[in-house]
């Protein structure tokens, strides 16, 4: 068992959100978040005044997936997320000991 | 008295208009500090609306209208004893005399309110609405005599000021600078970065402040005749003018046109043409707001290259905008427009109502100032005017309301997450 964790840009949310359905992943956690790599900030202009914004906002999308099944999920996020220009985020995946549905109590690859 | 219904209705009105721009201009200085300062800034000018609304009516107004006093009114409407009589030298107006002072109330409420955008986000609360009531009285009630009072010296000179070019906004800019000099800047400016957290209500405001100035100009003819339609047309013109110019300066220095140079550009044209609305023709008010909007736009700068932290440019819009407005008169009034007025330097009447308009400015400026610097040296050294250090760094909305504006703390400084990057 594997948790994806997707670091993309905020507008291409929904384009990632209908491809992961599409590829039958029924749940996912999304958040928004802040950061930046190489694409560093952007610079604001007030009243003359310079500012500099270093931290861009950004989506933090977490899937839970089966093990066999974590190439094709990495693969459908990047497909659906890039755009080829910089900024664009990062994808990679962790292991996970367990997973416990609240709900049921199940354990493991069923309460994903 | 011979009172005209149209008249008093309209003035009716107008008073109503100008009280909204306090609230406007609340929403303008407001969304341009940071999140954790926002409803200071909002408490400051409504409890201006409150303190100036009880002392105007118990006395500031009498000193400020009636009697034949050279430099001051007198005590004779004291809590508005005789206002079934006119103010002096108001005698002729078609509009109850209580009418007339409900629009004068106005314009005294926003007067001090304007200064808030200079001192923004260190003053105290207390501090600031005992500030506001003295220098209500000390400075306010005398400089509206000089000018606005057919009895006063500067109107007795000549000098022409229709809405308050002088009287308000060159005061209100003086005012604010001696206050930000007694109370030293801001903690981390200019270093670090202070960013408007809601540009969106900065427009908001300006929309409303925009509004407003109609109430403010056009009712300053204190009747709805040919000279409130003048007023009302100049200060329309004066301020599409500016605030194309200011983003026209924007454009070629920093390379974007801003919402926010929109807005500061709309206001610096108001500003501008507030003097000369009723003197200047249209197309004399589209070449009044055009220089306001650049030089109002170059004068923000000044508070960087001297190193006096003026937060929200009130000097660089109201003071240099007043100053700016009240000058071009002397080139730009035309009896043409007003036969109550004078000619300009562009109509033939020479330079002898610049020089009358430059009396006014220098003396409006220079007593605004000093007035001020020791009323708030005074206060400082006894109550204190500013907050402490950690108040400040917590943000006026918790230290001196014991409120919050926004659920969300990461708006707290200003920028959307905390700034330890974004100042590296």
């Amino acid at each position: 068992m594997n948790l994806i964790t997707a670091i993309i840009k905020p507008f291409k949310l929904d384009d990632v959100k209908t491809a992961l359905n599409a590829a039958g992943i029924t749940g996912m956690t999304v958040s928004e978040a802040s950061g930046f790599g190489r694409q560093r900030g952007h610079t604001e202009v007030y009243r003359g005044a310079e500012y500099t914004v270093d931290l861009v906002p950004k989506i933090r999308l977490e899937v839970l997936v089966d093990a066999p099944d974590v190439e094709s999920v990495i693969e459908t996020i990047v497909k659906a997320a890039s755009t080829g220009s910089i900024g664009d985020g990062k994808v990679w995946s962790t292991k996970v000991e367990n997973i416990v549905r609240v709900r049921t109590g199940e354990r493991g690859v069923d309460a994903i | 008295m011979n009172f005209n219904s149209g008249d008093t209705a309209w003035i009716i009105v107008a008073a109503a208009m100008v009280l909204l721009m306090t609230p406007g201009l609340a929403f303008f200085y407001g969304g341009m500090v940071r999140g954790k300062n926002v409803l200071g800034m909002l408490a400051q000018n409504f409890v201006t609306m409150g303190v100036v609304s009880v002392l105007w009516i118990t006395g500031v107004y009498s000193l400020a209208f009636s009697g034949k006093g050279k430099w001051i009114g007198d005590f004779h409407q004291f809590g508005l004893n005789h206002i079934w009589q006119q103010a002096t030298g108001f005698e002729s107006l078609t509009i109850p005399p209580l009418v007339f002072c409900a629009f004068q109330l106005m314009f005294a409420i926003i007067t001090p309110a304007l200064i808030t955008g200079a001192t923004a986000d260190r003053l105290k609360f207390g501090a600031w609405t005992l500030f506001s009531a003295i220098w209500l009285v000390v400075v306010y009630a005398p400089v509206a005599h000089w000018v606005f009072s057919p009895s006063g010296w500067l109107f007795k000179l000549g000098a022409l000021d229709f809405a308050g070019g002088t009287v308000v906004h060159a005061n209100a800019g003086a005012a604010a600078l001696a206050v930000i000099l007694v109370i030293g800047k801001r903690k981390g400016w200019p270093k670090e970065r202070m960013r408007p957290h809601n540009v969106p209500f900065v427009l908001l405001g300006t929309g409303l402040l925009w509004f407003g100035w109609f109430g403010f100009n056009a009712g300053s003819a204190l009747a709805a005749n040919t000279t409130s339609a003048f007023a009302f047309v100049n200060t329309n013109t004066a301020t599409g003018a500016a605030l194309l110019a200011w983003i026209l300066t924007e454009k070629i220095r920093d390379g974007h046109a801003t919402t926010l140079g929109a807005a500061s550009g709309a206001v610096a044209g108001l500003v501008a043409i507030t003097p000369a609305c009723g003197f200047v023709s249209p197309m004399g008010s589209i070449a009044i707001g055009f220089a306001a909007g650049v030089i109002c736009a170059l004068a923000t700068g000044l508070k960087t290259k001297f190193g006096y932290d003026d937060a929200l440019d009130v000097v660089g819009v109201h003071l240099i905008g007043g100053i700016l407005g009240a000058l071009t008169i002397g080139l730009f009034a035309t009896k043409m427009t007003n036969s109550a007025g004078a000619n300009g330097f562009f109509y033939k009447g020479g330079w002898t109502l610049m020089g009358h308009q430059a009396v006014a400015v220098l003396a409006v400026v220079a007593y605004s100032f000093v007035a001020t610097y020791i009323l708030a040296q005074i206060l400082d050294k006894t109550i204190g005017l500013r907050v402490s250090e950690e108040a400040e760094s917590i943000g006026l909305d918790l230290s001196q309301h014991a409120e919050t504006a926004y659920e969300s703390s990461s708006y707290s400084d200003g920028s959307r997450f905390t700034s330890n990057f974004a100042q590296r």
